[in-house]
């Protein structure tokens, strides 16, 4: 395949960075195998990119711009070990360049491309090790998969950027320290190294939907990129049933983004939104990674009983449609296997639209001593709701104010200010 | 960001002779590295203009017009769906397609509702009713 010759971009600065960003994950994680060592491969993509900002230009694009990062790459990461060579070094050291000279093979296209789903998957696995905490697991997630840059993810959290980029360097010395083995797991280690991993897309996934701080509502690009990195994910592990529930999660709520943000930008609650605005490409690819979590196990996780739970709003064109009993029933296997007052919680808004207000009541008051949801703006908001729908105004006024004073989303705040306004 | 990719027909689509083995299989290698990449949302051939029908609006009137449609090099013949980070990553990704032959493909980014944030208001609005249909 022969590039014509129309092929000089307008910014080829731009042009560039973009191949790089579909590149570097396979190029660190490739990289990652021969170093064993993620901070170095990331420094190696860098040159590389370097060489590339430097000669494409001039030379133009080369046909197979990805084989081209990685042959410049692991030039470079041989130099560095010939000169290596000339100093002392120890037995381990050595064996360990033997093993990675035996690894470069003459063909060295095929060879990438046979062990690329292995590499990313261990530098998955890497990034969210359990030796790094979950901001450390975040920000490498995000930068060493996701390809965002230090600025993109400081902009994204609205943490100053020497702030993450202090974080990821932190978390790459952390690794080396601990010596941190570049391996996938088989069986049950592998599902729990997997959970750390779900866990950290989720967060940026939430972080994107319903943003915990600043002035949006919804930032939008963080979800993509969360359900970016979800659905790769869910190619390198086809068979795991919680991966493609956390992909049907996220595919169903982010069908709702649209309906979820009125033209102010304010937020619209699920049972206001103009469900003919919800993304129906987006249904259709959650409810079909669902059904494929479902024809894996008898025995749903968390995420798929919650994809569940989201694929019963998904399929009522009305909220009246919805079927309260099953989603009841979600909740209390989801209740079941992770005991949580935020699961009670909404088990009981459920209940509540299945037997009426008071069934609800019931178990909010029972919540309202709870520790863990001290602060939480959701438990005045939703026994607001239930109150107002029991005629009792007064004490409802008292609990979306209380509501309002706990968020930390503007947009939020404002939402549930204007409804106790509104009671009258 | 979401893009729409679109595949103009030629004799062969409008034909309904189906591409070459070797063309087919690389289309599906190139379909594969998409879905892993997770940058594929949607993907469809269509059939024929032959099997197609327009309608021709005038006044009240509506005037049916069957296919096959002349214009071949206008008509599509299929699209997909991506999701990229920016135009220049969904640049990137078509100039990976396997395609040859002095064929154009076409690469336009999907409208969205930060698209009319400075619109006014009954445009705003018509985009909103447009989503309801």
């Amino acid at each position: 395949m022969a590039y014509a010759s129309r092929r000089v971009p307008a910014d080829p600065h731009r042009a560039i960075e973009a191949v790089f960003r579909i590149e570097q994950a396979k190029l660190i994680a490739a990289l990652t195998r021969l170093t064993r060592d993620v901070g170095r491969a990331e420094e190696l993509a860098q040159d590389a990119l370097v060489a590339a900002l430097e000669q494409w230009p001039a030379a133009g694009v080369p046909e197979n711009p990805g084989a081209w990062l990685m042959t410049a790459a692991k030039n470079r990461a041989f130099d560095s070990l010939r000169k290596n060579t000339l100093v002392e070094r120890k037995h381990e050291d050595l064996a360990r360049d033997e093993r990675a000279r035996e690894g470069i093979a003459p063909d060295l296209e095929q060879q990438l491309d046979d062990d690329v789903g292995d590499d990313l998957l261990r530098l998955v696995l890497i990034s969210c090790h359990p030796v790094l905490s979950t901001e450390a697991q975040v920000a490498l997630t995000l930068r060493l998969l996701g390809g965002l840059t230090v600025p993109e993810i400081s902009r994204a959290f609205l943490t100053p950027e020497t702030t993450i980029q202090q974080r990821i360097v932190r978390a790459k010395k952390t690794l080396a320290d601990a010596r941190v083995a570049f391996e996938v797991p088989r069986g049950e280690d592998l599902r729990a190294r997997l959970t750390a991993v779900l866990r950290v897309i989720y967060l940026v996934f939430n972080e994107g939907y319903s943003a915990t701080a600043g002035d949006d509502w919804l930032r939008p690009a963080l979800c993509e990129d969360a359900l970016r990195l979800g659905r790769m994910l869910a190619e390198l592990t086809p068979r795991e049933p919680e991966v493609l529930g956390l992909v049907a999660l996220m595919e169903l709520q982010a069908s709702r983004a649209r309906a979820r943000v009125g033209p102010d930008g304010a937020p619209v609650l699920l049972f206001d939104q103009d469900r003919s605005r919800w993304d129906g490409l987006l249904i259709a690819r959650g409810l079909a990674a669902l059904e494929r979590a479902q024809r894996l196990t008898d025995a749903p996780g968390p995420y798929q009983l919650q994809a569940g739970i989201a694929a019963c709003h998904a399929r009522a064109r009305t909220p009246a449609e919805t079927d309260w009993a099953a989603i009841v029933g979600l909740y209390s296997e989801l209740a079941r296997l992770n005991p949580s007052p935020v699961i009670e919680l909404n088990r009981a808004v459920a209940l509540s639209m299945l037997m009426g207000p008071q069934a609800g009541l019931t178990i909010v008051d029972a919540l309202k001593n709870e520790p863990a949801l001290e602060g939480y703006h959701l438990l005045p908001s939703v026994r607001a709701d239930l109150l107002i729908k029991l005629g009792r105004l007064a004490e409802a006024r008292d609990e979306l104010t209380r509501a309002a004073s706990l968020t930390q989303n503007a947009r939020e705040k404002q939402l549930l200010i204007a409804r106790r306004d509104g009671l009258g | 960001m979401r893009f729409m990719v679109l595949v103009k027909a030629n004799k062969d689509s409008e034909n309904g002779v189906m591409p070459d083995a070797k063309i087919m299989t690389d289309m599906g290698k190139y379909n594969e590295q998409l879905i892993k990449a997770g940058v594929l949302v949607a993907a469809d051939g269509l059939r024929p203009s032959s099997h197609g029908k327009r309608v021709r609006f005038d006044g009240s009137n509506r005037t049916v017009i069957d296919g096959p449609f002349a214009e071949t090099k206008e008509l599509i013949a299929g699209y997909w769906v991506w999701q990229c980070k920016s135009l220049e990553e969904a640049v990137e990704w078509l100039k990976r397609a396997p395609f040859g032959g002095g064929v154009e493909i076409e690469l336009r980014p999907i409208a969205e509702m930060a698209d009319f944030a400075d619109a006014p208001e009954f445009v705003k609005k018509q985009y909103q009713d447009a989503g309801k249909s």
